[in-house]
């Protein structure tokens, strides 16, 4: 089955983290994962969990602009579900109950590598982050992440002036990169 | 140039923010100097991981809100797992054999637990001791004095039966400790002491007797919270041998010992709770069990009496959990933990400094 345009556009938006499609997209597909998993020896907690991820690997999928969906969402979330719950089930050595089929399902393995790749490389830079500490991480992050401009951030970390905060961002930075770096490479 | 005027220049570079002519310059002098080529590369993907880092952390924070939602509104909800069906029909099914099978099983069992009661030698019913410790009258005297010298006024009213001791540690910096649910059984009133001797009143917010952890909210206007805690909470099991320590009121004063992690499962195989070999004693009961990364890996509970040194800890997971369903049935009560602990590269008597601050005394009051 292909994929529709209204579906090629919800996939877009949701690379754009926008709140319409996750919910529209969560509200399609939930119910299917939540029986899936809680099916298959899950809780509602597992449930949740597997179907949050697999909506990430959604995401880091739209990001990435050579990436084309070419099955239906629905079929999608399904396969990397099914993978991560597989994966799961197969780590607590429940694997004596058969996971039951209930769709078709494509081929996620290479997707599923990158993003594995991916949250390795989000908790390094999520670690590092722990360890610099404050004010160096709101620093970074209002900056980074907030994208507030240098007159902002001096105003609302009672810097002095503009070249004050950019001073103290750039200090930050070379501690987050050692930090970042340290872990990074040994992967 | 300097390093900061360099790094400010590669990244108005890499945002596309140069006009002509400074990026003309920066791209010759980039192609002269293999330095810099590095630098910008590094630079770039640098700040990109920063900023999918963001991009995630927000797309999260998205899904979590979603899912809040949904649930409020109805459209995301438990599934109930009908899983009767089946073992009726089974039961239906087997009923005579069962029947069969359970008198055999039964008279067996009656006659094994005969010839044991036969042969054996006679030994304490009671396999298990808690570690809740008894105060005695002297103790709780010669607290009061030392109380009395330290200006700090005991709340506990005088000729309250004070009963029973245990130990409690911080879970949330704004006053939720954790313990364990034993320590508490039949408490009117439970005061925490911590290691100045100041007293807070607190009351039980949750309990899981099962899991033997109870979390206790420090009620008292007398408290401050204090900023962030040292100490993480461990959410993957503890490998066997690993060094463990823990702190506890085995006595008036605060008291440290250590040991390592003995077995990943408590008495009788029971996996709630792991076995460490460690010195504990009564009042130990509702301590942390740290390992050497300053992480909170369990709760003491109780030790074997009849072995020397073995004692069982409730898993830290066991917190996430209550803390979890805490959180499901109110959302009012915004307890946070963390799994990263601040004290990971420091030795011992420096993280043991730290994480005494954070270790209360509790002293139950008897209805």
């Amino acid at each position: 089955m292909g994929i529709t345009e209204q579906e090629k556009i919800a996939f877009k938006a949701i690379g754009n983290n926008e709140r319409d499609a996750i919910e529209l997209v969560y509200k399609e597909n939930y119910g299917l994962i939540q029986h899936f998993v809680v099916y298959n020896n899950g809780t509602e907690d597992d449930a949740r969990d597997i179907f949050q991820e697999a909506m990430m690997v959604l995401y880091e999928k739209a990001k990435q602009p050579d990436f084309e969906l070419t099955c239906q969402i629905k079929t999608y979330l399904y396969s990397v579900c099914r993978r991560l719950w597989l994966k799961k089930l197969q780590h607590a050595r429940r694997m004596e109950t058969q996971i039951e089929n209930f769709d078709q399902v494509v081929t996620v393995d290479e997707d599923m590598e990158d993003h594995e790749k991916l949250t390795q490389q989000y908790l390094i830079m999520r670690t590092a982050m722990g360890k610099i500490g404050e004010p160096c991480k709101s620093l970074i992050e209002a900056f980074y992440v907030h994208h507030k401009n240098m007159q902002e951030i001096a105003d609302f970390f009672g810097y002095t002036n503009a070249d004050n905060a950019k001073n103290q961002k750039y200090k930050c930075l070379v501690r987050l990169k050692k930090l970042f770096f340290a872990q990074y490479k040994n992967q | 140039m300097d390093q900061l005027q360099l790094a400010e220049n590669v990244e108005k570079y890499l945002r596309g923010q140069l006009n002509d002519a400074e990026k003309k310059a920066f791209e010759e002098a980039r192609q002269h100097s293999a330095e810099l080529d590095q630098m910008v590369v590094e630079y770039q993907s640098f700040i990109e991981q920063i900023e999918r880092y963001g991009d995630v952390r927000k797309f999260k924070s998205t899904l979590y809100d979603t899912h809040q939602t949904l649930q409020e509104e109805g459209f995301v909800k438990e599934l109930k797992v009908k899983t009767t069906t089946r073992i009726i029909n089974l039961w239906s099914r087997y009923s005579r054999v069962a029947a069969v099978a359970a008198s055999i099983a039964g008279i067996t069992a009656l006659f094994i637990s005969g010839m044991i009661t036969l042969f054996s030698p006679k030994t304490p019913f009671n396999d298990i001791e808690e570690l809740r410790r008894k105060v005695s009258s002297l103790e709780k005297q010669s607290s009061n004095q030392r109380n009395e010298l330290n200006k700090f006024k005991s709340k506990i009213e005088p000729g309250a039966s004070v009963k029973f001791g245990g130990t409690s540690f911080m879970i949330d910096a704004k006053g939720y400790l954790a313990t364990s649910a034993h320590v508490l059984k039949g408490a009117k009133k439970i005061y925490v002491q911590n290691h100045e001797g100041e007293e807070f009143l607190a009351e039980i917010i949750e309990s899981d007797h099962n899991a033997d952890i109870a979390i206790l909210k420090i009620t008292d206007v007398d408290f401050k919270a204090s900023k962030q805690l040292p100490y993480g909470f461990a959410k993957t099991s503890t490998d066997l041998s690993e060094s463990v320590y823990t702190l506890g009121y085995p006595k008036d004063e605060i008291v440290y010992n250590e040991g390592y992690l003995s077995s990943k499962t408590g008495l009788d195989g029971d996996t709630v709770s792991c076995q460490l070999t460690i010195s504990a004693n009564p009042g130990n009961s509702g301590g942390p069990v740290l390992n050497k990364n300053g992480e909170v890996i369990g709760i003491l509970s109780a030790r074997q009496a009849s072995a020397n040194g073995v004692v069982f800890a409730t898993k830290s997971k066991n917190i996430y959990k209550l803390i979890q369903t805490m959180r499901e049935s109110d959302t009012s009560n915004a307890i946070k933990i963390h799994n990263n602990s601040s004290i990971k590269n420091i030795n011992r008597s420096s993280q043991v400094k730290k994480v005494q601050e954070h270790v209360y005394m509790v002293k139950v009051v008897l209805g």
